[in-house]
């Protein structure tokens, strides 16, 4: 009788020790970040970045959108919604349709943001059509950002290495950054209550990946890449002879996003 | 048709708007903002007429006017706090204030004209209230004990230092509610992302059309205010008031609308998004109300009541009625400013629409309690201050 007890304390006690460590064990293993070597798994997209822990002082990253070669079929907004999870409704990137009929009249459309693609051409152009073309938006990265400039608290901020971002922890919400982008890349996320845009991927590019829409685009009409490296697709554009410009380079932010073959009829 | 000649193909052919910029971020609250600080800043203007000017006609209005600063100004932070995506977050715009940006001084001027007012209106009342403790018993002698800031001394030496504080504190109070207000304009002015907003002569509108809605303000709550309680109104008063109001209404008007011609007579790219905005989604809140029925026809009015001596009675009856159509045309500048400039989109090809609801957060019902809420503090205050020097309270 008194041995069967002491067999059930001792079950007892066995059982609630394996309980206890199962469930430090479980709750361990949901902190330790698991997937953290999994970039390091991909290949290096961008050369001599893993293992650099410092500013990328030496470096002096440029964002290049070949407007002749987008061919409007919206991967990149659809891996950047997936990317960062983007309420509906708001856009850190998007895809911009334009169709110039022989009129000379332009008209420009970018339904949901070009995130579905356009595989239905436009029904409503008067004449016939002279010429049409896609145009990618994203942040300009401005090498004098307007929103840092208005920014009351200091949230939005330029990194040594060029990046403007948004610590969405400091961020009050007075949507001032809004009213100032020339270039309405900015948008106050519904969920976070936060402003919010395009980083050009900084988490990416700080482990030698490209930026998601720069990865996925099927004709290599977003390239990204670094101006002191000679060697680097970008630094060759814009070096080249070609039809360049930025937007708006009348507001002054002197943008780090070109275009190539950008259009007059482009604002 | 060849290709269109350099220029032309900016002419905008289709309505496209960028996809970020449908929803309209600085709603009916931020309207409010600056209509609240502007009626802040006129009213500040009104008692240092008197105060550092010595405009003996505005005597009855000085002090009142200080008052209904005051209720303007402690709830000139309400409309801000209920935009806020993260108000918690407010004050870090004081402790870790960005020194590029300029709202982050809002917090700084706001703090130190409320010093500066209520600095104002504890010497200016501290005999009233030294004599109104004395009669006091309870809380309400403890309230007036504080308000006296611990002392009693009315005597001739005394009231003569308070007139000489008071007397800096005015002074200072003009630049101050200048500044206060200027400073709104360029919140406004200095976003050169924006055509409409873009303008150095932007901080000054707003300061002017601040003075407008102050001066307007008062003769409006003076009158009805004497009219209920049935007490005599002082028609000079009313009749200075009105002088300055139309002077002051003169330069505003005129600034308005040198804006605008500026705009159209350089005719840049800009002028292209604005004229399409001036003639499409403003039309009638620009136009028709703030130009036609509440700019012009005030304007006249005024002129009329400044330069012909009417019957005490026709000035009284179109005194507050002028006042509160000055005070309409205020409220749909900044509507027409606030929210038509944000309609504008940067695509330049564009404009989206914007209908307030009743029942949002931000929406037309917390804009008239946020309204209200002054009026019901001033009356508050009202039991405390006497609003006019020769008061009954104080006489017996």
């Amino acid at each position: 009788m008194i041995d069967i007890k002491k067999e059930i304390q001792k079950d007892r006690r066995a059982f609630i020790k394996n309980v206890l460590s199962g469930t430090i064990a479980g709750s361990l293993l949901m902190v330790i970040p698991a997937g953290a070597a999994l970039d390091k798994r991909l290949p290096e997209q961008l050369p001599g970045m893993r293992g650099d822990d410092s500013p990328f002082t030496e470096k002096k990253f440029a964002f290049v959108v070949d407007v002749t070669a987008c061919i409007g079929c919206g991967s990149c907004c659809v891996a950047d919604k997936n990317e960062y999870n983007v309420p509906d409704g708001n856009y850190r990137t998007w895809v911009e349709r334009y169709i110039i009929d022989d009129h000379d009249e332009v008209f420009v459309d970018s339904p949901n943001g070009g995130l579905d693609g356009y595989s239905k051409p436009r029904t409503d152009i008067p004449n016939p059509v002279r010429d049409t073309f896609f145009v990618p938006k994203l942040c300009n990265m401005c090498e004098k950002p307007s929103c840092v400039q208005v920014c009351p608290v200091g949230a939005t901020y330029k990194t040594e290495d060029g990046f403007v971002l948004i610590d969405k922890d400091r961020c009050v919400g007075c949507g001032y950054c809004i009213q100032a982008c020339p270039y309405s890349v900015r948008f106050l996320n519904p969920v976070t209550r936060t402003a919010e845009k395009c980083t050009w991927c900084y988490h990416r590019v700080r482990e030698g990946l490209l930026p998601a829409c720069v990865n996925v685009c099927p004709v290599h009409a977003r390239k990204f890449g670094d101006l002191n490296d000679k060697t680097s697709e970008v630094y060759k554009i814009l070096r080249e002879p070609h039809v360049i410009s930025v937007l708006k380079p009348g507001m002054g932010n002197q943008p780090a996003l070109h275009y190539l073959g950008l259009r007059r009829e482009v604002v | 048709m060849s290709v269109a000649a350099h220029g032309d193909v900016a002419v905008a052919a289709a309505n496209f708007i960028f996809p970020n910029d449908l929803h309209v971020h600085w709603s009916l609250m931020i309207v409010l903002y600056p209509y609240i600080t502007g009626l802040v800043a006129g009213a500040f203007i009104v008692s240092s007429l008197y105060h550092v000017f010595h405009i003996k006609a505005l005597k009855p209005v000085a002090r009142f006017s200080l008052l209904f600063a005051l209720a303007f100004l402690i709830c000139a932070t309400w409309p801000l706090l209920n935009h806020l995506g993260r108000p918690e977050r407010a004050l870090s715009m004081m402790l870790t204030p960005n020194p590029t940006s300029a709202m982050a001084g809002f917090g700084y001027i706001y703090s130190a004209y409320f010093i500066v007012l209520l600095l104002e209106i504890i010497f200016i009342f501290r005999p009233t209230v030294v004599a109104l403790g004395k009669k006091a018993t309870g809380f309400m002698k403890v309230l007036y004990g504080v308000l006296s800031i611990g002392s009693d001394n009315v005597s001739e030496r005394a009231l003569k230092l308070d007139h000489k504080i008071i007397a800096f504190l005015a002074a200072i109070g003009i630049p101050m509610a200048c500044v206060l207000h200027g400073y709104v304009g360029f919140i406004f002015g200095g976003i050169k992302a924006n055509p409409l907003w873009a303008t150095p002569l932007m901080p000054l509108i707003f300061l002017l059309s601040a003075c407008v809605s102050g001066i307007a303000g008062i003769i409006l709550t003076y009158i009805l205010i004497m009219k209920f309680s049935g007490k005599e109104i002082d028609v000079e008063c009313v009749q200075t008031l009105v002088k300055f109001l139309w002077g002051f209404f003169i330069l505003d008007f005129v600034f308005e609308m040198l804006e605008l011609f500026s705009h159209f007579y350089m005719a840049t790219h800009h002028w292209h998004t604005l004229e399409a905005l001036y003639s499409g989604p403003l039309f009638n809140t620009f136009w028709v109300a703030q130009v036609g029925i509440f700019s012009v026809i005030p304007f006249f009015l005024l002129m009329f009541m400044s330069l012909i001596r009417f019957k005490d009675s026709i000035l009284l009856f179109f005194a507050p009625i002028v006042s509160l159509m000055i005070l309409m045309q205020v409220l749909l500048m900044r509507w027409n400013v606030v929210v038509g400039g944000q309609l504008m989109s940067k695509s330049e090809r564009g404009a989206t629409t914007f209908h307030p609801m009743w029942f949002e957060k931000e929406g037309i019902l917390v804009a008239i309690i946020i309204m209200v809420a002054p009026v019901v503090i001033l009356w508050l205050i009202g039991k405390i201050l006497p609003f006019w020097m020769d008061s009954d309270s104080i006489k017996a």
